[in-house]
């Protein structure tokens, strides 16, 4: 594969531990990996491992989730660099601690606003993008905490609700240009995102994860739990009789 | 993001013979690390877990995990100088190497150690009478000390801490990262060959011709097969022996299996090794002479049955792996199998191979001009340990010494005798750190 022919893919919140094993795999088929993150010195040594494992080059530029105002400038350079997209993934957020969200307004509307204002800021600059290009695929990474909200962790299943009502309006109105978005519902991940939580065997790797989302990436037009239990479980969970959810716990 | 708490958890070495808990620190940032608390007990690194022991566990304090410390940092693949985190395993390495015509200069039996893990148990493979041991290939390394320091070091600067180091069984630091001299190759073939012996005179004649013209020897034994009383005219096994060649086309993978649960009891036994052992040198016989190979299945049988661990039951299982002196490796070699025959323990896999001559990498590197024995056995309790006994006391009196990353019983009598640098090592350890084999065998 030739640099001028690879895929050119993006990823934004490159560091968080799915992305990075998702870029890894596009890096050994010698894929053009653009990275975005919060810390340059991560992207960096990111960007150098990248390089090893066999990318065909890798760039990386700063982002910050909250500072929505910059997102459109951002996202017009990262077009620009190889004259569009094949890829973009959207993979950043923030796991708020929902005893802290909902004792403090603040709190729960500064996780609101980087696990969602973000995304639909980001969203709207790329789909544009993408529909005047007339092909591609967006990946978004959302939750199956979206799917229905619970006392556990609702402030982050609100913000993931919002994510996963956007992608598929986006969906509904990028098919007649050709262009796929993909729903991405990881279950349970062990991430440093998730390092604070106790692990059962419901868990799964990032790289079980990674593997899932780039084969649904190839093709797929719609929504991807992974590992694909998640479907059935949410199933359930949805459809739970209201006065069974309330005296559960879930 | 939630923060980044150390949990209490269950772990256990490659010989799954204690799981107590550990307090995990698992490292993700090679700039910002996370050393947790002196109040949580002494701390130590851990890769993958492959070693066998206690080398790489230190119940009841912390540990410092490192699989996540997994990046390259550069790989020079006109001249085959890599670098990378310490949590790298040697399989990533491979990977990304092998397309460039580059190889590990030198290979434990699994790829599925890290780099950090191989180093600080300075392991050695089929080549160590061409290559020596993996830290003769070590240019650099970074060590982090746990009083937050690091110490950059290599062969031309403070060589005392990288001899330290390699070999320095996680003692000395943290290995944040290392840079590798890889060795060329034509490709992924390996031209390898199969020599049926049927002494240990022969073993010994076979490794002496073979040494100069092949890059890899290594020989199976049957340690159980007993045809007479004299051991030496009477050990049967076969002598691989194996040059890196070109060869056209892609090896075929192999096909990957899974243990996929602990049996109750063992699966290694008295009949089964008998049968187990028969059948394997009858097919090896068979199939002798000349053959192509792929490098993964030719260096790493075992990685394609995963958790293989497993067979050995709920007890787990022991490896003993000693060296003996070129002088006395003859007779030495044949008291331990004759030992081991005696006692009717043993495994399916028993390897014998002789090591060269060449200066030890670290202080506490393991092989020493002569033979190498290693060997499963099944924790049977005391009956395996009057066995070792017996062993030990055969390794003592030829000058010998065990090999401490598959070691979890050694006495501490006979670690002094056979590390001799051991004194000087302790110059060199990080008052920090410490572990369950140290414990046992320096007291501290």
């Amino acid at each position: 594969m030739t640099a001028q022919t690879s895929p050119r893919v993006l990823i934004i919140g490159a560091n968080s531990a799915i992305a990075s094993a998702l870029a890894r795999r596009y890096a050994g088929r010698g894929a053009r990996l653009l990275l975005l993150g919060r810390r340059a010195d991560a992207l960096q040594a990111a960007a150098a491992d990248l390089r090893v494992r066999g990318a065909a080059e890798v760039g990386i530029e700063l982002f910050e989730a909250d500072a929505v105002d910059q997102h459109p400038a951002l996202l017009a350079r990262a077009w620009a660099r190889w004259q569009g997209l094949d890829i973009a993934l959207v993979a950043h957020g923030v796991l708020p601690d929902q005893a802290a969200a909902q004792a403090s307004a603040t709190v729960a509307v500064a996780s609101f606003d980087t696990n969602a204002r973000s995304v639909l800021s980001l969203l709207t600059t790329l789909a544009n993008q993408f529909e005047a290009q007339g092909s591609g695929v967006i990946g978004v990474i959302s939750s199956p905490a979206g799917d229905r909200g619970r006392a556990s962790n609702y402030v982050y299943g609100a913000a993931k609700a919002a994510v996963t009502t956007l992608c598929s309006g986006l969906r509904h109105r990028l098919h007649r240009s050709g262009v796929r978005v993909l729903t991405i519902l990881p279950g349970f991940v062990d991430t440093p995102m998730t390092a604070g939580l106790p692990k059962g065997p419901l868990w799964a790797q990032p790289e079980r994860v990674a593997a899932d989302i780039e084969h649904a990436l190839v093709s797929r037009n719609g929504t991807l739990y992974t590992p694909w239990f998640w479907r059935w479980i949410m199933l359930i969970v949805l459809h739970l009789p209201q006065a069974l959810l309330l005296r559960s716990k879930l | 993001m939630a923060g980044t708490t150390s949990a209490l958890r269950p772990v256990s070495a490659w010989g799954r013979l204690s799981n107590a808990p550990h307090r995990l620190l698992p490292q993700h940032d090679r700039s910002s690390l996370a050393l947790g608390a002196a109040s949580d007990g002494p701390a130590l690194p851990f890769g993958n877990g492959r070693s066998y022991g206690d080398v790489c566990l230190n119940p009841g304090g912390r540990l410092w995990t490192t699989r996540s410390l997994d990046r390259f940092i550069a790989f020079d693949t006109a001249s085959g100088v890599i670098t990378c985190e310490a949590g790298v395993l040697l399989d990533e390495i491979i990977q990304v190497a092998l397309p460039h015509s580059w190889f590990l200069p030198v290979t434990p039996g699994t790829r599925f150690a890290t780099l950090g893990g191989a180093i600080a148990n300075d392991v050695h493979g089929k080549n160590h009478h061409r290559a020596g041991t993996l830290g003769e290939h070590v240019l650099a390394l970074q060590l982090a000390r746990s009083d937050g320091s690091r110490i950059d070091c290599s062969p031309a600067q403070q060589p005392q801490w990288l001899a330290a180091t390699v070999g320095g069984l996680g003692l000395t630091g943290l290995i944040v990262s290392a840079t590798l001299q890889l060795a060329a190759v034509p490709g992924p073939w390996l031209q390898t060959e199969a020599v049926p012996f049927q002494s240990l005179d022969e073993f010994f004649h076979l490794s002496r011709a073979s040494e100069a013209g092949w890059a890899y020897t290594v020989s199976w034994v049957d340690c159980v097969h007993a045809a007479g009383p004299a051991v030496a005219q009477n050990t049967r096994g076969i002598f691989f022996r194996a040059n890196h060649a070109a060869h056209a086309g892609t090896p075929a993978p192999a096909a990957s299996h899974a243990v996929p649960l602990t049996p109750p009891f063992s699966l290694v036994n008295r009949l089964s090794l008998r049968a187990f052992n028969s059948l394997y040198f009858q097919r090896q016989r068979r199939r002798s002479g000349v053959q192509w190979q792929g490098v993964l299945p030719f260096f790493y049988p075992l990685d394609n049955l995963r958790d293989w661990n497993r067979i050995y039951g709920p007890a787990g299982f022991f490896q003993y792996q000693c060296v003996v002196p070129q002088a006395v490796q003859a007779d030495a070699t044949a008291a331990l199998l004759q030992a081991i025959r005696a006692s009717g323990q043993g495994s399916f896999l028993a390897v014998l191979k002789t090591f060269g001559d060449r200066p030890a990498a670290g202080l506490l590197s393991f092989p020493m001009a002569g033979t190498t024995l290693a060997l499963d056995f099944p924790n049977e309790g005391a009956r395996t340990e009057r066995l070792f006994e017996r062993l030990d006391a055969i390794v003592s009196d030829a000058g010998g010494r065990l090999y401490p990353a598959k070691d979890a019983r050694m006495g501490r009598a006979l670690f002094e005798q056979g590390y001799p640098g051991l004194q000087a090592f302790q110059h060199f350890r990080d008052p920090g750190l410490s572990s369950a084999m140290s414990r046992r065998l320096t007291g501290q």
